[in-house]
């Protein structure tokens, strides 16, 4: 860092504090809301835990919690294989397909969650008519179609930190590894594979955040029964008890924040490590 | 593993996914805004230009011009505070720097519902920040700060804000900070200096920010729902509306595929003006994959 005698500002840093409390303020509130005695907020009433009690009492919740971390699972583990197949792909590729290729991986990760939503919904419709109008088969939106949506958006994140892992990668390494009479199968598994799997981690685990985060897209394709815990979140803020969802959006952020301390730990050790 | 044949079949599972289920229902999507609903919900067997037609019903234009407004303002916001960060993060020791930066990542790792509920709380009517605002005289104390554009841009804002952080704190991590101080002991203020020598070095950062916070803005559903009102409705609610409440899918893709051209059109000119500059300066570019290299 080079300094010299110039007064530098200290506006960016203001801004930057000012921006971390606007950043960290509702979650504060939240917090302290959940451990009020009153059941919507305001005033403080007396510190009380009911509101937690009363959450691990709803088997709604509970319920909700176990469809969403089966839907993430499975959606995860299809999207890291589709997308780590289209990074290795994209990667190899050299000719004028990669650009659509690209295109066809990278443009959805730009477009609105609602547009993917709606576009599959017409689609799941469409097909509906089509596959009972042609061969009498009939199919209903519920779980298979969920996870289909899921997987559709998680596999170009997990496609862009993989490609973006194999940027970084040595080629020459695949060379030496041929060079020393190793052959293509097992330069990839011994090699690129070990080299790569970080990447492919970070993207599953980036998918499955998103997967479980993911409300817009679910409550297009979802069938009437199904209740995944954004979409209870979503129908509890609308009439349920406003107190609950406090307790919940807390152990939600305690989770959260809990990963992606422990995430950045194991990153940061293996850096050192290297 | 190289041969013409492996790189083919290792491309193609995904290739065909993408193509069903994310290239066909965009088709699909332009084609029933071609088509009306019948009776029962369902989608008509004709085609009809009455969905089309039905967009330029009068309550209309002024959600459209709100989208729009809404979505730029919020893009603004969010870049005028992120250019200050970046450049305080990008100056900062390594180490405070990515305790400073994990700070603002978080927030994007947390749920985004409970983002939005948080400020349901915050705004609450018999909220801390209602109490304050009256306190110092800032609102009146029969003020409603939920359920109005206000409330909405915050919420984007705040949703929004890491997105344009990362992009343009990855363009000023590699500005040579040296070259302010050059300006300078060339008789450039600081603000000066910040003007023709920082920003212009960061502006590849400053096209993705705009990019990854206008687009999404623009087909916010999620937060005009919950904390806006009827007078901050935007085009997402509209689209949401059609689908659930009126049952009316045609008209949820007419009002779709506007939505689509409303992303693609921006995001085309955006991709021709850095190519352009790409062409003509030859600086390093960023790219969203380093906006999601900065996640990690």
């Amino acid at each position: 860092m080079i300094r010299n005698g110039s007064q530098r500002s200290v506006i960016p840093f203001c801004v930057l504090m000012v921006v971390l409390i606007f950043l960290y303020l509702p979650f504060v509130m939240v917090t302290m809301a959940s451990f009020n005695a009153s059941k919507y907020g305001g005033e403080w009433v007396g510190f009380s835990l009911k509101w937690y009690e009363s959450l691990f009492e709803n088997d709604a919740i509970l319920d909700a919690l176990k469809t969403t971390l089966f839907i993430a699972a499975m959606s995860t583990f299809f999207a890291t294989i589709l997308g780590t197949m289209a990074a290795l792909a994209l990667h190899w590729m050299k000719s004028r397909i990669r650009g659509i290729y690209s295109a066809l991986v990278h443009t959805p990760l730009v477009v609105p969650d609602i547009l993917h939503g709606v576009g599959l919904l017409l689609l799941f419709v469409t097909a509906k008519h089509l596959l009972s109008y042609c061969f009498g088969w009939e199919f209903e939106l519920g779980m298979v179609t969920i996870i289909i949506a899921h997987v559709t958006f998680c596999v170009s994140y997990v496609t862009m930190v993989v490609v973006g892992r194999l940027e970084t990668f040595d080629g020459h390494l695949i060379e030496a590894a041929h060079d020393l009479g190793a052959g293509a199968l097992y330069t990839f598994f011994k090699v690129t594979m070990p080299m790569i799997l970080p990447g492919i981690i970070a993207g599953a685990l980036f998918s499955f955040t998103l997967s479980i985060d993911d409300f817009v897209i679910t409550f297009f394709v979802k069938g009437a029964g199904d209740t995944t815990l954004p979409i209870y979140i979503q129908s509890a803020m609308r009439r349920g008890n406003p107190a609950e969802i406090n307790a919940l959006s807390v152990i939600f952020l305690a989770f959260t924040f809990i990963f992606v301390f422990v995430t950045q730990m194991l990153l940061t050790r293996k850096k050192e490590t290297k | 593993m190289q041969n013409r044949r492996v790189r083919f079949f290792v491309g193609l599972p995904t290739f065909v996914w993408l193509l069903l289920f994310y290239a066909i229902p965009m088709v699909v999507m332009l084609l029933l805004a071609f088509r009306h609903a019948d009776a029962n919900g369902d989608i008509g067997a004709t085609w009809s230009l009455q969905e089309i037609r039905n967009l330029c019903n009068p309550i209309y234009p002024k959600i459209f011009i709100r989208t729009i407004w809404l979505a730029v303002t919020a893009t603004l916001l969010c870049v005028m505070f992120a250019i200050p960060i970046s450049y305080q993060l990008a100056r900062m020791r390594p180490r405070i720097r990515n305790v400073f930066l994990m700070l603002i990542v978080v927030p994007f790792w947390t749920n985004f519902l409970i983002r939005i509920y948080a400020w349901k709380v915050v705004l609450h009517p018999d909220g801390f920040l209602k109490s304050i605002f009256v306190a110092i005289g800032l609102c009146d104390p029969d003020a409603i700060l939920l359920y109005n554009s206000g409330a909405v841009l915050t919420v984007m804002v705040y949703t929004y804000l890491p997105f344009a952080v990362l992009p343009i704190y990855s363009a000023a991590e590699k500005f040579d900070f040296s070259m302010l101080d050059a300006a300078k002991d060339l008789g450039a203020g600081s603000f000066y200096a910040f003007r023709r020598v920082f920003l212009p070095a960061i502006m590849s950062g400053v096209t993705v920010a705009i990019m990854v916070v206008f687009i999404p803005a623009l087909g916010a559903y999620l937060i005009p729902d919950l904390v806006g009102g009827a007078s901050s409705e935007m085009i997402g609610d509209k689209i949401a509306q059609s689908v659930t409440t009126k049952r009316n899918l045609p008209h949820a893709s007419a009002l779709s595929a506007l939505l689509m051209f409303g992303v693609f059109a921006p995001l085309l000119i955006g991709m021709l003006i850095r190519k352009w500059r790409q062409r003509a300066q030859g600086e390093t570019m960023v790219t969203n994959r380093d906006v999601m290299k900065g996640a990690f």
